[in-house]
């Protein structure tokens, strides 16, 4: 059955049930929370994540009336609820620690706010009864704090939180005091009572995991601020900023100067390519140019119309070559011949094309300097930008890169899943060489740490779908890693 | 590794276990039961004016006849004494009575003294702790001596009420009840703040936050969650003042009046003023009895509370 996509962040008319107009809160000289302004919807499942020390708990505490704002209001349900004590409050709060009270029984805990309340005590035990049940700890009802398990606490302390059927739920690292299996599972759990008793929940947590598992919405914080604020999808696939994209999950960072690329494959591209130029040719094209082979100019002049291009060899880009060429060869002197690292094209290989691996041979003239439109022509996506990022390092092509980056500091992040690694040359818009550094073996996927020739790290991850007998990539093999045009995000630094 | 190795290890590590239990055993035997034996022998003796000014003595040269007439000496003729004259009984009521009555004193200034300390900012709080028991460093008789200086009638406090004019005539405080009082409740204060302390500085700050966020005010707050978390802390404290206090002597002699009634200082009178030792040891015998029922109790509460945290 379908579901109607739960979204009403989106729905201008929707009113916020929680909402922070420029709040600020000041301990002292330190400023916790800083004009921060956020909207949180009923119903949601809305997670603050940062690190500790980002203001996370503080905002947490003035939601629960533990804090007030310095400056700027809260407002639940459209009413400011500064000033308001936590007693007063329609907020409930599951604490870290659980805090429950260690001289009541599980019962007793679960009643203890329906007590203060003075309602009378069969719709108490009614109560107490339901919550009992949905968090399925009727037979410890009698049993005191210390005489069941962790997992057990948790759930009295949801269950108290949850008995007074408050607008507002805050969860203050509900899960961190649990194994990691058992985490895993009341991470769904949560889910499921949230859902049952649709409460709105807030939940505060360093853990990015489960941040993503449970919430509807994630807030990413730094520093007092909310750098933002989308769902989990959106939060990892498109990071507004290099912070959100390291704080969330692993990434590669890729740091370079930003050059518009055409928005059509460039006439001179084309016709150093030919029309008929097979599409690796253009992953090939921007492939590393340490690669590429110790010619000089006029020798590969010569070979140019001789040679045609073999889609597996990687290829010198012109700005490499012109790098190269004008500026890194005086001073470091020749590139060594890279072709022999090549791997052996298959007898196959061989049978239909049977060409000699060498780069083709650039026009002196065309090699210019940027922001020249060089590289790449070809069946790839045009527009976007190519990043300038290492010496002696094909620049990547970001086809997802604003142009009007041109010429600025730009990072492009890239998950490591996104990144693929093998012996041999890859199809792929852009490829790296390097040597596997290190294996992080996690059983269900391998991260392999690679390192360019220019030192520089980069992260692949596979997914272990052989037995770990067959799997062919060790230490300190040579290897390819390549990525997508997209497989990116770019962001400004 | 052969069986015989481990064998002996295993003597070995016995052997270890017994010597260090033996230790604090040794100590009991030596100074707790072996003289209470003796005092207990004492109390079933006759008077004498001989010395030791009782009898009978154990004569082992008489051999088995010496064993049996030791024996026929004994009776409890003092215990029946004690019931016989209403001083005793009264002594007794009289001591339990000014040491539930300090006791609950010494909790009602203690508790809140204990309860600021727990909340005062952490780095207050070892200046503070140490307030409390500096007075330890000084003699227990010069600061019970320094009491008399301060209520006696020319003494302190009734010259400054009079130089403020609060009162004409001097207070008579000194060799009163109250006297005693403020003598207990002054030297017993520390033994009622620290168990109170320890529990609340153990006390989770976060529970009285649930509580609040639950819906109690700050006092509800305090009277169903912080009261009964300390109530181990309560307990404890109790304990150690009561149980000293009924058989308090010092306090009583120099403070107390003619008609403050404690029997400690009974015990006292008996043994060095009428030099009666075997009613005197009787009324130390019967004292322990009364005592062993509160100490048994405390050690319960202590034993329940070691479970409940455990």
């Amino acid at each position: 059955m379908a579901q109607t996509v739960f979204a009403p962040w989106e729905d201008p008319e929707e009113k916020p049930l929680i909402e922070f107009r420029n709040v600020t809160k000041r301990f002292g000289e330190f400023v916790a929370i800083d004009d921060l302004s956020l909207a949180i919807y009923s119903k949601e499942f809305f997670a603050l994540l940062g690190p500790s020390g980002c203001g996370k708990t503080t905002m947490m505490r003035m939601l629960a009336g533990f804090e007030d704002p310095s400056e700027g209001a809260i407002l639940l349900d459209g009413r400011d609820i500064s000033g308001v004590p936590p007693n007063r409050r329609a907020v409930n709060m599951m604490f870290q620690s659980y805090a429950l009270f260690p001289h009541l029984s599980v019962w007793d805990n679960i009643a203890f706010g329906l007590k203060r309340e003075g309602q009378p005590k069969d719709k108490i035990a009614a109560r107490v009864d339901e919550m009992l049940r949905l968090t399925r700890l009727n037979k410890f009802a009698t049993r005191k704090p210390h005489q069941i398990s962790g997992g057990q606490r948790q759930r009295v302390a949801l269950a108290r939180s949850l008995a007074k059927a408050p607008k507002l739920l805050l969860l203050d690292e509900p899960l961190g005091a649990l194994d990691r299996k058992l985490r895993e599972e009341t991470q769904f759990e949560l889910m499921d009572i949230q859902e049952k008793t649709g409460t709105t929940f807030v939940i505060v947590t360093h853990d990015q995991e489960e941040a993503m598992t449970v919430a509807s919405r994630v807030a990413v914080m730094d520093e007092g601020r909310i750098v933002q604020v989308a769902t989990p999808s959106v939060i990892y696939e498109a990071p507004i900023s290099v912070y959100v994209a390291d704080f969330i999950g692993d990434v590669n960072l890729v740091r370079g100067t930003a050059r518009a690329r055409p928005e059509t494959p460039s006439v001179a591209a084309e016709a150093v390519a030919g029309p008929t130029a097979p599409e690796p040719a253009a992953a090939a094209a921007v492939a590393p140019n340490l690669a590429a082979p110790e010619q000089t100019a006029s020798e590969r002049s010569a070979a140019e119309a001789a040679l045609p291009v073999d889609p597996r060899a990687p290829q010198p880009n012109a700005l490499g070559e012109w790098l190269h060429d004008k500026v890194l060869f005086p001073i470091l002197g020749r590139r060594k011949p890279q072709q022999k690292l090549l791997p052996a094209p298959s007898p196959q290989e061989r049978a239909t094309s049977d060409r000699p691996q060498t780069a083709p041979p650039r026009d002196a003239a065309q090699a210019k300097p940027a922001p020249a439109h060089a590289d790449d022509p070809d069946a790839l996506a045009g527009g976007g930008i190519v990043i300038d990022w290492a010496e002696g390092q094909p620049p990547v092509i970001a086809t997802n890169g604003d142009a009007a980056l041109d010429g600025k500091p730009v990072v492009l992040a890239l998950r490591p899943e996104k990144v693929s690694i093998g012996k041999a040359a890859l199809d792929m818009p852009n490829t790296l060489r390097g040597k596997v550094i290190d294996i992080a073996y996690l059983g269900n996927i391998s991260t392999y740490h690679v390192q360019l020739a220019d030192g520089s790290m980069i992260k692949a991850q596979t997914a272990n779908t052989r037995r770990l007998s067959r799997r062919d990539i060790t230490w300190e093999d040579e290897v390819w890693v390549g990525f997508s045009a997209t497989a990116g995000v770019v962001l400004e630094e | 590794m052969s069986g015989d190795g481990l064998d002996t290890r295993h003597r070995g590590e016995a052997l270890r276990k017994a010597v260090l239990i033996a230790v604090p055993y040794l100590w009991l035997v030596a100074l707790f039961l072996v003289p209470f034996f003796i005092v207990l022998k004492i109390s079933l003796s006759d008077i004498a004016l001989a010395r030791p000014p009782y009898m009978p003595q154990l004569d082992l040269s008489a051999g088995l006849a010496g064993l049996r007439d030791f024996f026929a000496g004994l009776d409890f003729e003092n215990f029946v004494f004690l019931t016989e004259d209403s001083l005793y009984w009264k002594a007794y009521l009289s001591s339990l009575q000014i040491a539930a009555v300090s006791t609950i004193i010494t909790l009602l200034v203690g508790y809140p003294i204990a309860y600021g300390m727990a909340r005062a900012a952490p780095e207050w709080r070892p200046t503070l702790l140490m307030l409390v028991i500096l007075p330890f460093w000084t003699s227990f008789l010069i600061r019970v001596y320094s009491w008399m200086g301060i209520l006696s009638n020319e003494g302190t406090l009734n010259s400054v009420l009079l130089w403020l004019g609060v009162i004409d005539v001097p207070l008579q405080i000194m060799n009163t009840n109250i006297a005693v009082y403020i003598g207990v409740v002054y030297t017993y204060l520390p033994f009622m703040i620290l168990p109170i302390y320890a529990t609340l500085d153990k006390m989770d700050s976060s529970l009285l936050e649930a509580a609040e966020d639950l819906g109690c005010s700050r006092t509800e707050a305090f009277w169903l969650v912080t009261l009964p978390l300390s109530k181990g802390g309560i307990i404890a404290g109790c304990f150690l003042v009561f149980i000293p206090t009924i058989g308090e002597f010092v306090i009583p002699t120099l403070l107390g009046g003619s008609d403050t009634l404690m029997i400690g200082k009974v015990l006292w009178e008996e043994f060095f003023s009428n030099r009666d030792w075997p009613v005197a040891s009787a009324v130390a015998v019967v004292l322990l009895m009364i005592l062993i029922i509160p100490i048994v109790l405390f050690q319960r509460n202590e034993q329940k509370q070691r479970e409940a945290e455990g």
